[in-house]
């Protein structure tokens, strides 16, 4: 038996460990789902760089790593370790999860507001099953992706959110996810399903933190959200990555859009020794809005890859892609944005925009559009840039005084600040920029290239 | 206050000025004219620090230290002070985050308490009548989607807020219609001060209608080929430049 094999099977012989217990995780309902997914894990095992899709992303540290499943309860997390990652107690609703268990403690206590359900997706299983299983793992396919299916076998929590018809949700729900080692490799599969039906509004942050000190080891977290959005529907969804430099993250978050809705999803990565977002959306009826924005900051060592997946199913459908990356030292960063318009969806409006920042001769980015259009009348644009900070404007800002580091920083902090211009929570808002100002002076961006 | 001796320069190898000499006192407007290709807006690049120019020979003393021994921010902190002929859009920058981050900056190097937003503001809205410009203008980004005039202005406008000790104009008059010409002349009258000297480059006579200088000399092929006061300035608009060409042409044959 190869290496590789040994750690797919690492994951089978937890997944058969743990059946009784992933029975009553969640109910008996949903373990024929669990062993699908795992069968097609078996079959696929973890991608390597001759998988198209994953050929700038080696997972090989992934997938020879032994992480060790977290167990629930396990790590004993304060309300005063995570309060720097958190939002005023009035400002949002939270649901904390540990290693991927929910922890009820450190989360909001009572409901969101009335029409409106938000807590753990294990405990939802068995109380509010007639929504969930229409939609839990129908919308994230895991016959071809192997930590969706991995995810989808081995599950633990999760936010469940559901906002009923025409119920706005003014406080947004922040799902801040820990991850804490003690010093031994761990794994962690988060699943989310948000479900916004017809006429209603909400707004989800999902976090990624690390609380570990020195003593930190490697971690692997493996989140699936599942976003579905009713007719008329609007979601403005957050997920921001900012674990520590140990932290292996790959994720996939899926949107399922009906008629009229508008989802508006934020991918912003700090963090993280290796990262992926597989964000997939299917654009099902007409009349869409989608808009994925994202923002990746990295330096040292770290690699970020967004994996973008448009699917225009249906006529007069609208969707903006726009993000940007500032790359330093021999961080790699990757952008694939696929675009699929179908025979039927005419008057498909796409725009796709990546735009990169380098700052080390060592640094290196990859970006790649690719569109398929099978209609003929259909409006897709597409742009990608990569360059150095401009030396003109570096120039004339040291005219008037500004130092070089000052106006260097400057310039880099503008070209970040617009990816989050667009964010609506505006106490988050005020967290990302004050992230990428830390994130500016903290490291060595501001000297020379 | 200026004081520059056989400068010369060149960029990517090719020398553009060729021994430079020119004497700026305080309180004195200079005007520097000449053909395309005669060295003009080198001459104001290598003032401001631009590093793609390269000097190769000849100093430039300010108040009798040594400019070409500091760096462009440090240069503008001393108060020297770039009228760029084509200032640079920087978009997602706001126009007075960016300039209070530059009077801060100068501030400080004197030793001075930084303003704070609403000192920089009210100080900000009093100089920008000095060119007509709208205060909204304020929160756009800086020279982004500003029109050829309401570029200039805002170089000008800059001026008025930095105050300047060495004012260096690059051909501020470039693209201008005449009423934008009138305000932009009009602003740097108002700048005019006996501890201000300023160095106008221009093409044409047309700029110097408004801002009258004290001296007006024509640069041809990297050196002063002739100085003079205002009226060779009209001098110049009646016959050309080819005649002091042949002139300084002239004198080298004489010579040798």
């Amino acid at each position: 038996m190869t290496e590789k094999q040994q750690m797919h099977s690492a994951y089978i012989a937890h997944f058969q460990r743990r059946a009784t217990s992933l029975t009553n995780d969640g109910g008996a309902w949903f373990v024929p789902t669990r062993e699908a997914a795992l069968a097609c894990f078996s079959r696929l095992g973890f991608p390597t760089l001759r998988h198209e899709e994953w050929k700038y992303t080696n997972v090989a540290p992934i997938a020879q790593t032994a992480f060790e499943p977290a167990a629930p309860g396990a790590a004993q997390v304060t309300l005063d370790q995570i309060e720097p990652y958190t939002f005023a107690d009035d400002a949002c609703t939270r649901l904390v999860f540990v290693n991927g268990w929910f922890v009820p403690e450190l989360s909001s206590s009572g409901a969101a507001s009335e029409g409106v359900v938000a807590g753990s997706l294990i405990a939802a299983m068995r109380t509010h099953r007639e929504l969930i299983e229409p939609h839990l793992a129908r919308h994230a396919a895991f016959e071809d992706q192997a930590f969706v299916a991995l995810n989808t076998a081995l599950m633990q929590d999760g936010a469940f959110v559901h906002v009923a018809k025409r119920r706005v949700v003014s406080r947004p729900i922040h799902l801040l996810f820990v991850s804490t080692t003690e010093g031994r490799p761990l794994v962690a599969h988060p699943r989310n399903l948000i479900l916004a039906d017809a006429d209603s509004q909400a707004t989800v942050i999902e976090s990624h933190v690390s609380l570990d000190g020195a003593e930190a080891a490697a971690c692997f977290t493996n989140p699936v959200t599942e976003i579905v959005a009713s007719e008329h529907a609007v979601v403005d969804y957050y997920k921001i990555q900012r674990q520590d430099d140990r932290a292996y993250h790959v994720g996939a978050l899926q949107l399922h859009q009906y008629g009229s809705s508008n989802i508006s999803a934020h991918t912003i990565s700090l963090g993280g020794s290796l990262v992926r977002h597989d964000i997939n959306a299917l654009l099902d009826a007409e009349g869409c809005e989608c808009t994925l924005n994202g923002l990746y900051m990295v330096n040292g060592r770290q690699q970020v890859d967004n994996h973008l997946r448009v699917v225009h199913a249906r006529p007069h459908c609208n969707s903006r892609e726009f993000f940007k990356g500032v790359l330093d030292d021999r961080a790699r960063g990757a952008f694939t944005g696929r675009i699929v318009v179908h025979p039927d969806a005419q008057k498909t409006d796409a725009k796709q925009s990546n735009m990169n920042l380098l700052l080390s001769a060592d640094a290196q980015v990859d970006s790649k559009p690719q569109l398929e259009i099978f209609a003929d009348d259909v409006k897709c644009t597409h742009g990608a840039t990569i360059g150095q900070v401009d030396e003109e404007a570096v120039f004339y800002l040291r005219s008037r005084g500004m130092s070089r580091a000052a106006a260097r920083g400057l310039l880099i902090h503008a070209f970040a600040r617009e990816a989050v211009e667009g964010v609506r929570f505006d106490a988050l808002r005020e967290q990302l920029e004050g992230l990428i100002f830390t994130r500016l002076s903290q490291g060595d961006m501001l000297q020379e290239a | 206050m200026l004081a520059i001796h056989n400068l010369h320069a060149s960029v990517e190898g090719h020398e553009i000025l060729k021994g430079l000499n020119l004497e700026v006192n305080a309180g004195e407007v200079h005007s520097i004219m000449g053909p395309n290709g005669s060295g003009k807006s080198t001459l104001a690049q290598v003032l401001a620090g631009r590093e793609t120019y390269e000097v190769t020979d000849g100093e430039i003393l300010f108040d009798g230290r040594d400019l070409l021994d500091m760096a462009p921010d440090e240069r503008a902190c001393e108060g020297v002070f770039l009228a760029f002929q084509y200032p640079v859009e920087i978009p997602g920058v706001a126009m007075s985050h960016f300039l209070r981050a530059a009077v801060n900056a100068q501030r400080k190097h004197r030793g001075q308490q930084g303003l704070d937003a609403v000192e920089f503001l009210g100080l900000a809205k009093e100089r920008s009548k000095i060119v007509d410009l709208d205060e909204r203008f304020l929160s756009r980004a800086v020279n982004e989607g500003f029109s050829g005039g309401e570029k200039k202005r805002n170089e000008i406008f800059q001026m008025a807020v930095l105050e300047p000790r060495l004012a260096v104009l690059d051909e501020t008059d470039s693209g201008l219609d005449i009423d934008a010409l009138r305000i932009v002349a009009d602003g740097v009258n108002k700048l005019r001060s006996p501890d201000r000297a300023m160095v106008v480059v221009t093409h044409y006579q047309r700029l110097l209608d408004y801002i009258v200088p004290d001296f007006v000399h024509v640069l041809v092929d990297g050196r002063i080929a002739k100085s003079g006061g205002k009226e060779l300035a009209l001098e110049l608009e009646e016959r050309g430049y080819g005649w002091v060409e042949e002139e300084m042409a002239g004198k080298e044959a004489a010579a040798l």
